[in-house]
């Protein structure tokens, strides 16, 4: 082998950029086949189909709730008492694990929207209970306020509020 | 293997046979003429145990796949379909369902042993390491399989565990929403836990084949942790353990049998004779009992990462066993302190046990924090601290010289 073809650090030789070069493209080309294989397990189009629902509010009466199912998950609709917003808004903003204003959770006063699914890992709590007049989750003892918020235990965050929109007064889409 | 090769191939085909592929040859240097330390007492009947309750969790389960239904409107019946109509198929399911805590039963067992011989330690590190790969794959399997039947425990038990994956910090939501294939555990779910659940025991016959390669390497580790010096310290594997351990394996299966046919339930939940409902959670969820001293260290943390990472951590740290314990003695016997700490630890898995069964509140948490540091410290302080401050007693020469001082001078 001439002198000039051993390959050095500084100089590399056309083998080297052939393994590199040939590398990539297999490395390339492997991850293109196992994509499929990954990205298959994800929610498909039937799955999907079913993003969004609309909801008739004219029966709840005040004080009372009713669960819905969207996307196979329960959400609380809640038509709140006077007592239970006062509550909510009584509190201290930053004495919160998660703080956020009642105000951000809600579009009207009157009516909590949220994803009946506790942030811990995944039960559904029980309505109007727990040391906060709120939900309370039996799994693993998480304790939420008139607001979906957490205020004790193990779950990390509040009940989410998913994103919804009034239709007209008495008639909410979720999703 | 060691030692050189005792088989003779007698006929005209074994001879044919033998020098085409030496199957027979290896089997009979396996499992005839392996030779075994003469002293290992009944705690290590447990491997041949767990093999057969590895194929008849393999057997029992191809049988069940063709009667069961995996979709979430079908499954709950298909599985009543299968106690009520399918003959024997109430056996069959029994057997199945039972298998999987005598499975468990067998293999705490068999760690335990090792824990208190020393077999995790030089030269069966990787032996050991492949033991707890296998556990992992039987409680992903147990996990799944439990799944299945789409009863209220089912459902909710699978929300909880995956969960966990949801701790995860930025990706956590996505590798949930990917592993159920939806919001929520779901049909897609099922569909996928099922194929899995399939899966997992062919995984687990072929780490049991590398885990039994990996024993045969070094050969068995013995009660006295004394390596076998010659041929005097060992008996051919047939008849000497092939009898010893059908023995024991009788007597298991009578403790299998009386929960098969006598208390086919205990071991289970009521609420899983409920059929799933996404909108209502159980009072109370607990996984199977085997599962439970994890569940009580999740449930311990206050934090939902920091459980799951404990929790986890339970697990891995068993991989790094071999090089936390820093005593070079194997057996407990010659090991007065470590014997002790052994007893505490067995307390504090069962005491995790208890309590991951109770509810989480009050002082069931404050015991399950003590429970859960306990745990950490035998593995983290105990162990690497004991092997350098404690003194063994004398350690005999030769597997044989227990044995034969134990015997009355003739």
């Amino acid at each position: 082998m001439a002198e000039q073809d051993k390959p050095t650090a500084e100089q590399p030789n056309r083998r080297d950029f052939l393994y590199l070069a040939t590398g990539a493209f297999a490395a390339v080309g492997v991850a293109n086949v196992v994509w499929p294989l990954v990205h298959q397990m994800n929610p498909d189009a039937s799955v999907k189909a079913l993003a969004s629902i609309e909801v008739d509010l004219s029966s709840v009466e005040t004080g009372q709730s009713i669960t819905v199912t969207w996307r196979g998950k329960p959400v609380f609709i809640r038509r709140r008492t006077q007592a239970e917003i006062t509550e909510a808004r009584a509190v201290a903003v930053t004495d919160l694990p998660d703080p956020q204003g009642d105000g951000e959770r809600v579009q009207k006063d009157e009516w909590l929207v949220m994803v009946g699914i506790c942030t811990h890992l995944g039960c559904v709590p029980l309505g109007q209970s727990g040391d906060f007049n709120g939900w309370f989750c039996p799994c693993h003892g998480s304790h939420y306020d008139t607001s979906g918020r957490i205020r004790k235990g193990p779950a990390p965050k509040n009940l989410e509020v998913p994103a919804y929109e009034f239709v007209n007064d008495t008639r909410i889409k979720i999703g | 293997m060691s030692g050189e090769s005792t088989y003779d191939p007698g006929t005209g085909f074994t001879q044919w046979l033998d020098t085409r592929l030496p199957i027979l040859r290896l089997a009979h240097d396996s499992f005839v003429d392996y030779p075994t330390p003469k002293n290992l007492n009944y705690w290590w009947t447990f491997g041949g145990i767990l093999t057969f309750c590895l194929v008849t969790q393999i057997i029992t389960g191809i049988i069940l796949a063709m009667h069961y239904t995996p979709h979430v409107d079908f499954a709950f019946n298909s599985v009543e379909h299968i106690m009520r109509n399918v003959n024997y198929g109430w056996l069959i399911r029994y057997i199945h369902a039972n298998g999987a805590s005598m499975f468990f039963i067998a293999v705490y067992i068999h760690m335990f042993r090792g824990l208190y011989y020393g077999s995790y330690k030089a030269p069966r590190e990787v032996l050991w390491i492949l033991g707890v790969v296998i556990y992992l794959l039987m409680m992903a399997a147990a996990f799944m399989g439990y799944v299945l039947p789409w009863g209220q425990m089912s459902l909710w038990g699978a929300t909880v565990i995956t969960n966990l994956f949801g701790a995860i910090p930025l990706i956590g939501e996505n590798i949930a929403i990917w592993l159920w294939g939806g919001y929520s555990v779901d049909n897609p779910t099922l569909n996928r836990f099922f194929s899995l659940h399939y899966l997992i025991p062919f995984l687990i016959f072929g780490v049991v084949i590398l885990h039994i390669w990996a024993l045969h390497v070094p050969g068995n580790n013995n009660p006295t942790g004394i390596s076998v010096k010659s041929e005097q310290d060992t008996v051919p594997f047939h008849p000497y353990y092939t009898v010893k351990d059908g023995f024991a394996l009788s007597l298991f299966l009578i403790l299998f049998s009386y929960f098969i046919f006598f208390a086919p339930n205990v071991l289970g939940h009521a609420d899983n004779y409920i059929q799933a409902n996404p909108l209502v959670t159980p009072a109370h969820i607990v996984p199977e009992w085997y599962l439970l001293p994890f569940y009580a260290i999740l449930r311990a943390v206050p934090d939902k990462l920091g459980g799951v990472a404990l929790m986890f951590g339970a697990i891995f740290v068993l991989f790094l066993l071999p090089w936390l314990d820093t005593s070079k003695v194997r057996s407990a016997r010659y090991r007065p302190l470590f014997r002790q700490f052994y007893v505490l630890f067995i307390l504090d898995c069962l005491l995790l046990g208890y309590l991951g069964a109770q509810p989480a509140e009050g002082i069931y948490i404050v015991l399950a924090r003590i429970g859960t540091i306990y745990y950490f410290a035998h593995f983290l302080v105990v162990l690497p601290v004991l092997g350098l401050v404690e003194k063994p007693k004398a350690i005999p020469e030769s597997i044989s010289e227990p044995v034969l001082a134990a015997k009355p001078a003739e």
